[in-house]
C-alpha cells in the first residue's frame, strides 16, 4: 500500500538546516496497523505529514498504492488527500461552527456528493463511532474522546485507503485513549490500512508492528503481539 | 459554483461572528447610503429648480433692438432702430428651423402709471400686442373664455385676455368679467378671456396682473404703425435656438442695415443657453455625488477587504483543516471571494434600502407638508441603483482578492502546526 525509499527531508533555519529525516525505508501492507515510535522531535510527525501529502519530501521516492507521489500541484495534492488518506489529529481539528455530523460530511462535500447522500454517510459513520446521537452538537458540546470520535467519523466518511494518525491520544486520558485505540482496531479489523504516530509505548502495543525512529532513521521495524484496548479498558 | 451548499457553507461562516459581519458590512453600507441619498437630493434640486421652466419652450430666446454702435453704409453710429412686422416674416422664410417668431409690444410696464380703467376702479398694468402662438412660449392657463386668436389678429379686434390678477382687482367677486369692457390708454377693449400663470417664482403675482390683447389691434390702438417691440423666437425641436441666434441676427442687421460685425445693436435674452447652464450645474453636482459617494464605498471597501485578511488569518487552522480534508486552493479562494461579494452586496442592499426609505420619507413629508422651493421630488433611477450594484458585485472582488490568495498562501502543514 504504501512504499517509501530514501526518504530525505530537512528543514532551513536561517543559516542553519535541521536535517531531520535522513533516508527512511519502508512498506507498508494493505491492512496493517502500525505504530510510529521515537522521542520528541524525532521526525514522526514530518514522516506522516511527508506520507499524508501535506508536506514534500526532499529527496527519496514514496508510492502509494501503486500511484507515485511526486511533484505534485495543489489541486492534485488535496484530491489525493481526499481520495486516499484519512487524517486523524491529536488536537481533533474539527470546525467549532459546524455540527458533528457537518464535520463528518465535510470530505464528502469536497468530493462532490450530494446533500442527502453526504448526510446518510456521515450519519452511518457517526453511528459506526457510537455518537448518532449528538450528530447535531458543536464541537465544544462534546468530551475530548467524543470529538476524536466524530474526527475518526470525519476520516473514515470518504473511506480512504489509508488513515494517518499523529499521536491521536496524546490530549486524552487513559481510560479514554484505549477506547478510542479500541475503535482503531476495530476498524483496522475490518481491513483497513493505519499509521500511528504516538510516543506512548501501551499506545504502541495496541498495534501489529512498531517502526522506531531516531536521529532520522528506523532504528527498529518488528511486528508485535496486539494488545486488545478492550481488555484494558 | 453557486450551489446551495457554497451558500450554506458562506452564511454560516458569516453567521458564526455576527458583531463583526455587521460591522464590516456598515462601512459598505454608510457608502452606498451616501451615493444614493446624494444624487436623490442633486435630483431634488434640479427637479425643484426645473419647475420654474415648466411648460416653458426653453428652446426661446428674447430679442430686442439696442442702439448701433458702429457707423455703417453712411449711417452714423448712436443710430436707434425699430423691428417691423416684416422682419417677422424675413424671420420665418429665411431661417425654416424656427418653430415660432412671434413680434411683441408692450405699454405700461413696472411701477408705470395708471392705464386701466373700469367705471371707477384703475389700475397700472403691462398690456401686451401678442400673436396666439405665444400661449405656447409662454404658457398659461386659460380659466375663462378663450385666447387671442388669428380671427382677432386678422380683424383687429379690440378684445383682451386679462390675468386673474386683473380680474380682481377691476371685477367684483361674483362679476362674470367675459364680454365686459376695459379703457386700455383710452381705448375700449372686450374681455373675451381670463388667464392663471403657474409660476412658483416670487413673481408669481405680478405674473397675474397682466392683460394680452391681439398685435394687429394693439398696433392700431396706440399708434404703432408696423413697429415691433420685441420678439419671442423659439426654434424646432432638435435645434437650438443658440446656435440659430447669429443667422437670426444677421438677417436683421442686413434689414437694417448694421454693421456685421455690430455686437451691440441687438440685445437678446436666451432662455436655452440659460437652461443649459443648469443642466450643466446639475450635471456637476451628479458628478461630485458620484465621487463623494464612491470615495466612502471604497473606504468601505477597504474595510471589507481587511475585516477578510483578519478573518482568514483567524481561520488559517479551519483553511488548514479543510485542505487536509480536500479544498483545493480554488474551493478556498471562491469560498473567501464569494463571502467577500456576498456581504459587500447585502450590506449595499441595506444601504440602498436605507436610503431609498429615507427619500421616500423626504418625498411623504414634502407631500403633505406643501410645496418647497427649489426642491421637488427626490428620486434615484433604476439605472443607478444597477450602476451601485455592479460596483458593489466589483469592489466586492476586489476586496476579496488580497485575503484569498492570502488563505491559500499558507502551506496545510503549517496552518495545522499546533505548537
Ligand atoms: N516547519 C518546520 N520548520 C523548522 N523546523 C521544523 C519544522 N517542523 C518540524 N521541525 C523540527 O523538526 C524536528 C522534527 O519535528 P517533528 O516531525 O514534529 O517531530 P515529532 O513529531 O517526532 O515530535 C523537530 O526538531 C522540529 O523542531
Ligand atoms: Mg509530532
Amino acid at each position: 500500500m504504501i512504499e517509501i525509499k530514501d526518504l530525505h527531508k530537512s528543514y532551513k533555519m536561517g543559516s542553519n538546516e535541521l536535517h531531520v529525516l535522513k533516508g527512511i525505508n519502508f512498506n507498508v501492507a494493505e491492512g496493517e496497523l502500525v505504530a510510529i515510535m521515537g522521542s520528541s522531535g524525532s521526525g514522526k510527525s514530518t514522516l506522516l505529514n511527508i506520507l499524508g501529502m501535506l508536506d514534500e519530501a526532499d529527496a527519496g521516492s514514496y508510492t502509494l498504492d501503486g500511484i507515485p507521489i511526486k511533484n505534485l500541484n495543489e489541486k492534485i495534492a488535496a484530491r489525493y488527500r481526499n481520495k486516499f488518506l484519512g487524517f486523524i489529529f491529536q488536537s481533533f481539528n474539527l470546525i467549532g461552527y459546524k455540527s458533528a455530523l457537518d464535520n463528518v460530511a465535510m470530505p464528502l462535500y469536497y468530493q462532490g456528493v450530494k446533500r442527502a447522500e453526504r448526510t446518510e454517510k456521515a450519519m452511518h459513520y457517526l453511528e459506526k463511532v457510537g455518537l448518532a446521537n449528538w450528530s447535531d452538537h458543536l464541537p465544544n458540546e462534546l468530551s475530548g474522546g467524543q470529538k476524536q470520535r466524530v474526527a475518526i467519523a470525519r476520516a473514515l466518511a470518504s473511506e480512504p485507503k489509508v488513515l494517518l494518525a499523529d499521536e491521536p491520544t496524546g490530549a486524552l486520558d487513559t481510560k479514554t485513549s484505549y477506547e478510542v485505540m479500541d475503535l482503531i482496531q476495530g476498524i483496522n479489523d475490518e481491513g483497513k490500512t493505519i499509521l500511528i504516530v504516538t510516543h506512548e509505548r501501551d499506545i504502541a502495543n495496541m498495534t501489529k508492528r512498531i517502526v522506531n525512529l531516531k536521529d532520522g532513521i528506523i532504528i527498529d521495524d518488528s511486528k508485535v503481539e496486539q494488545v486488545k484496548a478492550s481488555a484494558n479498558v | 459554483m453557486f450551489n446551495r451548499d457554497r451558500w450554506s457553507e458562506i452564511i454560516e461562516a458569516l453567521t458564526s461572528n455576527w458583531f463583526r459581519t455587521i460591522l464590516t458590512a456598515f462601512g459598505v453600507l454608510w457608502g452606498i447610503f451616501i451615493l444614493i441619498v446624494l444624487l436623490a437630493a442633486g435630483k431634488g434640486l434640479e427637479n425643484g429648480v426645473k419647475k420654474d421652466f415648466d411648460g416653458i419652450a426653453t428652446n426661446t430666446m428674447f430679442m430686442w433692438t439696442q442702439i448701433a454702435s458702429k457707423p455703417y453704409k453712411g449711417l452714423p453710429k448712436g443710430r436707434r432702430f425699430n423691428y417691423r412686422v416684416n422682419d417677422v416674416e424675413a424671420l420665418k422664410q429665411n431661417v425654416p428651423e424656427l418653430k415660432f417668431v412671434s413680434p411683441r409690444n408692450q405699454l405700461g410696464g413696472f411701477g408705470g402709471s395708471n392705464n386701466v380703467v373700469r367705471g371707477l376702479k384703475t389700475g397700472a398694468y403691462n398690456v401686451y400686442g401678442d400673436y396666439p402662438e405665444i400661449i405656447e412660449q409662454q404658457p398659461m392657463d386659460i380659466t375663462m373664455g378663450r385666447f387671442v386668436n388669428y380671427g382677432d389678429i386678422d380683424e383687429k379686434r379690440k378684445v383682451a385676455v386679462i390675468g386673474e390678477g386683473v380680474q380682481r382687482e377691476m371685477f367684483e367677486i361674483n362679476e362674470n368679467p367675459i364680454g365686459d369692457y376695459i379703457k386700455i390708454n383710452g381705448v375700449n377693449f372686450m374681455i373675451i378671456g381670463t388667464y392663471k400663470k403657474k409660476s412658483n417664482n416670487g413673481d408669481a403675482e405680478e405674473a397675474q396682473k397682466e392683460i394680452y390683447v391681439p398685435f394687429t389691434s394693439f398696433s392700431q390702438a396706440f399708434n404703432r404703425g408696423d413697429k415691433v417691440g420685441w420678439m419671442a423666437i423659439t426654434a424646432k425641436d432638435g435645434y437650438s435656438i443658440t446656435e440659430l441666434k447669429t443667422e437670426v441676427f444677421d438677417i436683421i442687421k442686413e434689414r437694417h442695415t448694421i454693421h456685421p460685425e455690430d455686437n451691440r445693436a441687438i440685445g437678446n435674452f436666451d432662455l436655452y443657453a440659460q437652461y443649459q447652464k443648469i443642466e450643466r450645474l446639475f450635471t456637476a453636482l451628479r458628478i461630485v455625488g458620484y465621487v463623494i459617494g464612491i470615495l466612502v464605498l471604497i473606504s468601505g471597501v477597504i474595510g471589507i477587504s481587511n475585516i477578510m485578511l483578519i478573518v482568514v488569518k483567524e481561520r488559517t487552522k479551519e483553511i488548514g483543516i479543510r485542505r487536509a480534508i480536500g479544498a483545493t486552493p480554488w474551493s478556498i479562494r471562491g469560498q473567501i471571494l464569494l463571502e467577500s461579494v456576498f456581504l459587500t452586496i447585502i450590506s449595499g442592499m441595506v444601504g440602498i434600502i436605507l436610503g431609498s426609505g429615507l427619500i421616500y420619507l423626504i418625498n411623504y413629508i414634502l407631500d403633505s407638508s406643501g410645496p418647497v422651493d427649489m426642491f421637488a421630488n427626490p428620486s434615484i433611477n433604476l439605472g443607478v441603483v444597477m450602476i451601485a450594484l455592479s460596483i458593489l458585485i466589483i469592489s466586492g472582488l476586489l476586496a476579496g482578492l488580497l485575503p484569498a490568495q492570502n488563505a491559500i498562501r499558507i502551506k496545510p502543514v503549517d496552518a495545522l502546526r499546533t505548537e
